[in-house]
């Protein structure tokens, strides 16, 4: 890849460059900013930034169960006897985990699809970990699944697929709420979700 | 002015969308007035976007655009129609699905084709509106008029060959010449596929009725129909080139159930 800075006869200089550039968001001109930078940092903050980077592959395995990124498997929400073992949330990435985690209201457990139905870019249900989460309904004392994906279309998709599977066995189905966002404006709501967010309505 | 040229309005139905930086959507439009186009929806990705629900998958919306440097970008978005049983039924969004991307494959990017639209817009629309059991001849009814409005016109009323106009005798397809031989030319055709006598007159209904019309073939039998797709899957296939993605999904949805 051409980074503009292949005059650079400092080949450890051009190398650490064309690896940055080959990272999400950046380009020649961020890539060379952050080689400069750690050219000029401390051999402390180089060595851990080093560090980190080959832990995140050492150290990090999918749980079995919930698959879920994690260090141990079972995963420590897995793990954790306190958490309710009779629901399951089902969401797209391993991102959608730690935005509920964060907030630290849900205490049951997960099951992460990796990623959501989309015909065109050829992701079809096989290809996501549906067929484990109808196994662990099968096994496990589960009552509810509640399926989080994204409230878009391939979200949705998804969520009507799983919700197909997963009736014939009985277990409660859900789905999370939609309607306005916090801080959003009424006037520029559109008009499936204005219409849900009327359906959805509570008594105050 | 320059600022003048910069903006511009148009309806379009959204095809394709995928993730784009941060917080970012790239869209590709099915435009009236400009044919295919690849546009930014930025933010589209928060929950407080004011145009993220306005820009879903197969909705239909009027959208104002601006001028970028390298993409267009959405500044203002308004559903038309939002289509809202095709997505809440799976098999309704597999259909959707398969004629976003036949669309998707078949045509360039800013080749404008007005009437091409006007068929997206109201095949999606009878998509969301027509019984579940006429779902696929909807489909057929797209292959065939789409393949009318691109150029592959298919020859139903005389022999794709010789010209001679078809008689109830005709019972071969040319998949390659797209369209139905005479008895003559078909036996100069080794590759030529059978069709029968009802699958030939229910293309020609398909292609001379109006889509609404379509909803009167549901009674059509199952393996009856199922010879219809396989001549026009036959037929694309040397104009697509590839296989298409959707079709895998569509048949999942369809025989799961």
């Amino acid at each position: 890849m051409p980074t503009g800075v292949e005059h650079l006869t400092v080949e450890p200089i051009a190398r650490l460059i064309e690896e940055f550039n080959k990272l999400p968001g950046i380009g020649p001109k961020t890539a060379s900013r952050l080689t400069f930078y750690l050219l000029r940092a401390n051999e402390e903050q180089a060595g851990a930034l080093a560090q980190a980077i080959l832990e995140v592959k050492e150290k990090t395995l999918y749980c079995s169960r919930c698959h879920n990124i994690a260090t141990s498997d079972p995963c420590n929400i897995c793990n954790n006897p306190h958490r309710e073992q009779s629901a399951v949330m089902v969401v797209e990435e391993p991102l959608d985990v730690l935005a509920f985690e964060r907030i630290g209201v849900y205490r049951g457990l997960y099951h992460v699809l990796h990623g959501a139905i989309s015909p065109v870019e050829g992701i079809n249900p096989d290809d996501l970990k549906i067929k484990e989460l109808l196994a662990r309904v099968k096994v496990e004392p589960i009552n509810e699944v509640i399926v989080a994906t994204n409230p878009t279309t391939e979200g949705r998709a998804t969520q009507h697929y799983i919700a197909r599977e997963l009736i014939p066995t009985g277990v409660k189905v859900t789905a999370l709420a939609q309607g306005l966002p916090v801080g959003g404006d009424l006037e520029y709501a559109d008009e499936v979700t204005l219409e849900r967010a009327l359906e959805n309505r509570r008594e105050v | 002015m320059r600022g003048r040229d910069r903006l511009y309005r148009t309806e379009a139905v959204i095809l394709r969308r995928s993730d784009f930086g941060e917080a970012d959507r790239l869209l590709t439009l099915f435009t009236a007035r400009y044919g295919k186009r690849r546009v930014l929806a930025k933010g589209a990705r928060k929950t407080t976007s004011r145009r993220a629900g306005h820009v879903e998958l197969f909705n239909r919306a009027e959208l104002q655009l601006a001028t970028g440097r390298n993409l267009d970008i959405v500044t203002d978005a308004q559903i038309v129609d939002a289509y809202k049983r095709l997505h809440e039924e799976l098999p309704r969004l597999s259909y959707a699905y398969y004629v976003a991307e036949l669309l998707d494959k078949l045509t360039g990017d800013d080749e404008e084709n007005p009437p091409l639209y006007n068929l997206v817009v109201d095949t999606l629309h009878t998509l969301d509106t027509i019984p579940a059991a006429a779902l696929d001849l909807v489909a057929r009814f797209f292959e065939l008029h789409m393949l009318n409005l691109l150029g592959y016109r298919p020859n139903l009323f005389n022999c794709t060959s010789c010209q001679t106009p078809l008689t109830e005798a005709a019972d071969r397809w040319s998949a390659a010449g797209g369209g139905m031989l005479c008895p003559v030319c078909a036996g100069l055709e080794p590759h030529a596929l059978p069709i029968s006598l009802p699958a030939f007159k229910a293309l020609r209904f398909l292609q001379r009725e109006p889509l609404a019309a379509t909803e009167q073939l549901q009674r059509l039998s199952e393996p009856l129909r199922q010879e219809i797709e396989r001549v026009l899957r036959a037929t694309l296939r040397p104009i697509l080139e590839r296989d298409l993605k959707s079709v895998e999904f569509l048949d999942a949805v369809r025989f799961a159930s």
